[in-house]
């Protein structure tokens, strides 16, 4: 087996009196695609927050290619729960962001990711402001942003919450397109069984608050997913059963 | 822009009837001259002394924008400071609160016996009226910023002082143009309120040697023509809000 590129043993996290994580532990390898499923509430934006270094844990221990974290600049590439594009720059210029953090130049910035508009169904829009766009295209933007930063690593945070179900599953048949094309190391936060089921390798499912892992599942299925013949009978039937686990926590639970 | 003056209009009807109500009642009532004179007689007065009058407005503006602009730059580095260093804020903002219960009338003498009859106490004045609620509008607009949006900037490696402006600062506009609106109206009445208290020319004290003279028609035009400076710089804020935030003017901003 490859050494994990993200490594969490045992990690413990809250907010003042608020224990929110409990025990996470869970491994991520190069070029897979891992979601962390649970219920509203559970902790899943916070397990980010502490992967961003926004948070510290009370417990435990995050390796990343078997360094810990606070060493040098973050290997993580962050896309926040509802895109978070800056209403007052156009589109191109959200996608710089991180870019031009970085110290690149506007210009420099602009180059590198005029070409991927195309290929995030976003050319011609680059002028527009946000609020022009449709929900799917402002979340295409969004992640537009996060991987132009190149960086190690991807953490996406419910990226299609709020999205219609039908954009909502268009978005997944085209992430994971995307995905096996640039085989990013990706880690995806969702409360969404059937996202989780057509995107990831491995399903990691959180308990509610204080959250710990109750579940790990993996997804052996051939991509890219269908929701056709025995694969998609096979997807059906691993989605009921991550359903069955989350409606009924306390009997699955095993720690 | 038809739009515009469609939603106009009901504005325009009710000030209209208010007008022509007062006129006839100046003119049915039999009511003399030198104590209500009619809408009419106001307009006709300020045309005919229109030479004095802009005499006075000219001090009135150069002691609003001068004012205005002082109390701005001092707001705009006090709310980075304080949005930086909080005890700053704790320190300051019961002096500021304090500031803004002290009534203009008592202020207004007390700062022209100090500093004067020339533009400096006009512009502190004008710096007291306004200076707050800027800090203030300021303030709350760089509180208002997506807790997302710094969180994206601190993941990318962004340093407070970066996440500053390319987050809080241009997420407190709306709320510094709103302040702004407000603040632009005070300060002509602070300035007017200055020159009242002792100036050599201005609107101010062009209203008191009026109402000295027994003109009330003289008075009202000189409010006239203080809510016609009031109108247009509040237009003024509102042509650079939209000058400055090109993102709220259409949905389909394109071009460059
Ligand atoms: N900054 C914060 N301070 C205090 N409590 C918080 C904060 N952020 C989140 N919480 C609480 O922590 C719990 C988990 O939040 P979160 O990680 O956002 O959940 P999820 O993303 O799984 O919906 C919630 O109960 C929430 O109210
Ligand atoms: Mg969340």
């Amino acid at each position: 087996m490859t050494p994990p590129r993200l490594e969490l043993t045992g990690i413990a996290a809250g907010y003042a009196d608020l224990p929110v994580l409990q025990d996470i532990s869970l491994t991520i390898g190069p070029g897979e695609f891992v979601s962390i499923l649970g219920p509203s509430g559970a902790g899943k934006s916070t397990l980010f927050r502490l992967l961003t270094g926004a948070l510290k844990p009370a417990r435990g221990e995050i390796l990343f290619d078997g360094r810990p974290l606070d060493t040098g600049s973050s290997p993580f590439a962050f896309m926040p729960q509802r895109d978070a594009l800056m209403p007052w720059r156009r589109i191109i210029d959200n996608t710089t962001l991180g870019l031009e953090v970085q110290g690149i130049s506007r210009h420099q910035a602009r180059k590198r990711v005029e070409p991927l508009f195309d290929e995030f169904g976003l050319s011609g829009f680059e002028r527009h402001y946000p609020s022009a766009l449709s929900g799917g295209m402002r979340q295409r933007a969004a992640l537009l942003r996060t991987v132009v930063q190149n960086r190690p690593m991807l953490l996406l945070d419910e990226p299609f919450g709020a999205l219609d179900a039908l954009t909502r599953a268009g978005m997944h048949r085209w992430l994971e397109n995307m995905w096996m094309r640039h085989q990013w190391t990706a880690m995806l936060v969702t409360h969404d069984v059937r996202e989780a089921v057509h995107l990831s390798d491995r399903i990691y499912v959180l308990s509610p608050r204080p959250a710990a892992i109750i579940e790990v599942v993996d997804i052996p299925l051939p991509r890219p997913r269908v929701r056709t013949g025995v694969a998609g009978a096979e997807a059906a039937r691993i989605e009921t059963a991550i359903l069955d686990t989350l409606l009924s926590p306390y009997e699955g639970q095993s720690s | 822009m038809l739009m515009q003056f469609y939603r106009g209009l009901p504005a325009l009807i009710a000030i209209t009837l208010l007008l022509l109500g007062w006129e006839a009642y100046a003119r049915l009532s039999g009511i003399s001259p030198t104590v209500l004179p009619a809408p009419y007689r106001v307009i006709e007065q300020a045309w005919i002394y229109r030479q004095p009058l802009w005499e006075n407005t000219l001090p009135t503006i150069r002691a609003t924008v001068f004012g205005f602009a002082c109390s701005l730059t001092v707001a705009f580095l006090l709310s980075v400071l304080v949005d930086f260093f909080n005890p700053l804020r704790q320190a300051l903002f019961p002096i500021f609160i304090i500031s803004q219960t002290l009534p203009l009338v008592a202020i207004a003498p007390l700062v022209v016996l100090w500093f004067g009859f020339g533009l400096a106490p006009k512009i502190l004045l004008v710096a007291l009226v306004t200076f707050f609620p800027m800090l203030v509008a300021l303030t709350q607009g760089y509180q208002s910023t997506e807790e997302e949006f710094e969180q994206l900037l601190a993941s990318m490696g962004a340093p407070k002082w970066k996440r500053f402006l390319l987050a809080r600062l241009p997420s407190a506009l709306p709320y510094f143009f709103a302040g702004l609106r407000i603040s632009i109206t005070y300060a002509v009445v602070g300035a007017i309120f200055a020159e009242y208290a002792g100036a050599a020319k201005g609107l101010g004290i062009y209203i008191l040697n009026a109402k000295n003279n027994f003109r009330p028609d003289l008075v009202l035009a000189a409010v006239l023509v203080s809510a016609v400076l009031t109108l247009i710089l509040f237009g003024l804020t509102l042509l650079i809000q939209r000058l400055a935030m090109p993102w709220t003017r259409s949905a389909l901003g394109s071009g460059r």
